[in-house]
């Protein structure tokens, strides 16, 4: 049973209730053979349950998925022979060593012993991992379980990978390697389905990007498509006094939103040059002296903040996750 | 991180509507045959036995404690209790209880490595695998009975050495080994149904407590006979009594009477009520 127009990822519908809670509310996601969608949301959205569910690990109440073509609710062995995934949590043996973790698998993936040694020194190697192959992985650092982890979902080289928030936790220079690795193997043309809570992961990395939030996805599109959708361009005026501030706000009108730790900045969309200039000339006209003039285009915060309509709230730090918890995410 | 990017893969397999396939080509999509289990199972049960070897609980439990019991019963309580049991020597009476009760011991190990197993993410990656996610459960249960049978290989050695004259032929002996893992499997049973129970490993270990207690309270130490009516009237309709006599009666010469088949009915009894609740619990467990 061929599939004439095969997504190597494809969900339709999906719903998940928890104990009468609604999770997923009809998820829809497809991802083209050998592309990147970055699953972004915040903690509780129901992006580790989507994986969770793609990954076979746990079962769904609606709707259709398919990875690779097989069918995830009928053909479970055949999802699991075309798929690795990386949790959040390591998965792997703490009591064994990085090799013996590799090597198990490998086995387990029905590679022969010698071909599991082989593959565990290729991926130790891969993963800067050879100092640390033949200790204990419960003496090993966060980054290195990550790697080590996402090494063990290598092993039989599965042409689809499922990363979930596989950089959460790390420091910058941890998650810096980890997109590396993650590059790497889009170049090699793997298809990834990434999920993230950082907007700058999935702008990075990602071919597309689905917003999720409150077990529905809000938008879907490149970056650059849901960058438009907040207006192509922001212009940010700053000033000396809260009078110029209420002085230009009665000039520009509605669009502009007040900003800055001070007060005393606006920030407005604006379509074009000739917007600007117009704005421009009509403080001049007032007159409301301008500090300052900058031109921004809009970040996916913006996008995101747009779309789930929570508080604008820029992350100037994105090396911890945010703390606008819905709650835990999915068991 | 050095060579990041180097990702081996072999191009991208599907085109013009095929199925996506595995790169690496020999990686076989379907295995549930009965071969492919039993390969798996011995790739498991090494990683079991890898715990056992590196977890310093597990190799205390059995390796030193069947031996320092050992000693303990002979040479401490031994000269005193002996005067209560006129027939032979305490070595040659304890013998048997000594070998359950660190048996009990060590297969109550195995309900930790089953929490642990189900409340970190290892359970997922298992789960990930083609294979069949009981295997995972079943070398914990396999490595269980290797590591207690090697401790009762050790302290029938240790005994021998001290004094413990057995008389029972090598058919005995094959009887005596079968009831003893019997048992080592009901031990270890219970012990996967209580770690799929408990929610932290913690939990597990104070599950398995009670189980403890039983060698003491039957025939293992002192005949039930010395005991109070109401503990005795426990001790003989408690499972390590017959089992014990079983085995006691195979390796001394003991009468045996009821024990035998009570010793078979009490562990195959367990285990047919305990193994499908396991596997009910385990599978609701790895479900979410």
């Amino acid at each position: 049973m061929t599939n004439s127009h095969t997504s190597a990822i494809r969900a339709s519908g999906l719903k998940k209730t928890f104990k009468g809670v609604t999770v997923l509310d009809g998820v829809d996601l497809a991802v083209e053979e050998g592309t990147m969608l970055a699953l972004l949301g915040p903690n509780g959205a129901g992006k580790t349950t989507t994986v969770r569910i793609l990954s076979t690990l746990l079962p769904f109440d609606g709707g259709e998925a398919t990875i690779a073509g097989y069918d995830v609710r009928r053909e479970p062995d055949d999802v699991r022979g075309v798929m690795g995934i990386t949790g959040q949590y390591a998965s792997v043996d703490e009591i064994l060593t990085g090799r013996e973790n590799l090597v198990m698998i490998g086995r387990l993936y029905r590679q022969g012993k010698a071909a599991a040694r082989r593959r565990a020194d290729e991926l130790l190697a891969q993963f800067d991992l050879v100092d640390a192959a033949d200790r204990a992985v419960r003496t090993y650092s966060g980054g290195m379980r990550r790697r080590l982890d996402l090494a063990a979902s290598l092993i039989a080289d599965p042409p689809i990978i499922f990363l979930d928030e596989p950089t959460t936790g790390l420091d910058p220079r941890s998650r810096q390697a980890m997109w590396e690795v993650i590059r790497g193997l889009l170049d090699s043309g793997t298809t990834i389905l990434l999920t993230t809570q950082y907007l700058e992961e999935a702008d990075q990395l990602a071919d597309r990007v689905a917003v999720i939030d409150d077990g529905r996805i809000i938008a879907e599109g490149t970056a650059a498509e849901l960058k438009q959708r907040v207006g192509t361009e922001r212009l940010e005026l700053l000033f000396s006094s809260a009078d110029d501030v209420h002085a230009a706000m009665r000039v520009v009108g509605d669009n502009a939103i007040q900003v800055g730790d001070d007060g005393l900045g606006i920030s407005m969309t604006v379509d074009s040059a000739e917007d600007v200039r117009h704005t421009l000339n009509a403080l001049a006209g007032v007159p409301v002296p301008v500090v300052d003039v900058g031109l921004s285009r809009p970040s996916l915060d913006d996008v995101f903040f747009t779309l789930t309509g929570s508080p604008v709230e820029i992350q100037n730090d994105d090396t911890k996750p945010s703390d606008t918890s819905m709650g835990a995410d999915a068991p | 991180m050095t060579t990041t990017t180097n990702v081996q893969h072999r191009g991208v397999a599907a085109g013009g509507g095929n199925r996506l396939g595995p790169h690496g080509g020999e990686r076989p999509t379907r295995r549930s045959g009965f071969v492919w289990n039993l390969a798996d199972a011995w790739v498991l049960i090494g990683r079991s036995m890898r715990h056992t070897v590196r977890n310093g609980d597990a190799l205390f439990m059995g390796v030193f404690l069947p031996v320092m019991l050992l000693l303990l019963f002979v040479y401490v309580f031994g000269g005193a209790l002996e005067e209560g049991i006129a027939q032979f020597d305490y070595v040659n009476y304890v013998v048997p209880g000594v070998i359950l009760l660190t048996a009990g011991f060590s297969a109550a190990t195995t309900a930790v490595s089953v929490t642990t197993d189900m409340t970190t993410g290892v359970m997922d990656r298992f789960r990930s695998l083609p294979i069949t996610n009981w295997i995972v459960v079943f070398g914990h249960v396999v490595a269980s009975l290797v590591r207690n049978l090697f401790s009762t290989a050790l302290v029938v050695g240790v005994a021998l050495i001290i004094g413990f004259r057995p008389t029972g032929n090598v058919l005995d002996w094959v009887a005596a080994v079968g009831v003893i893992s019997l048992f080592i499997l009901m031990m270890t049973w219970l012990s996967v149904m209580f770690g799929l129970i408990a929610k932290t490993p913690d939990a597990a270990s104070g599950f398995t407590f009670f189980i403890l207690f039983l060698p003491y309270m039957s025939s293992a130490f002192v005949p039930v006979e010395t005991m109070p009516a109401v503990l005795r009237g426990f001790a003989e309709h408690q499972p390590i009594t017959p089992i014990i006599e079983t085995v006691r009666g195979l390796l001394m010469g003991t009468p045996i009477g009821d024990s035998g088949w009570l010793a078979v009915a009490w562990s195959v009894g367990v285990l047919i009520i305990v193994a499908p609740i396991s596997a009910r619990l385990f599978r609701s467990r790895t479900a979410s």
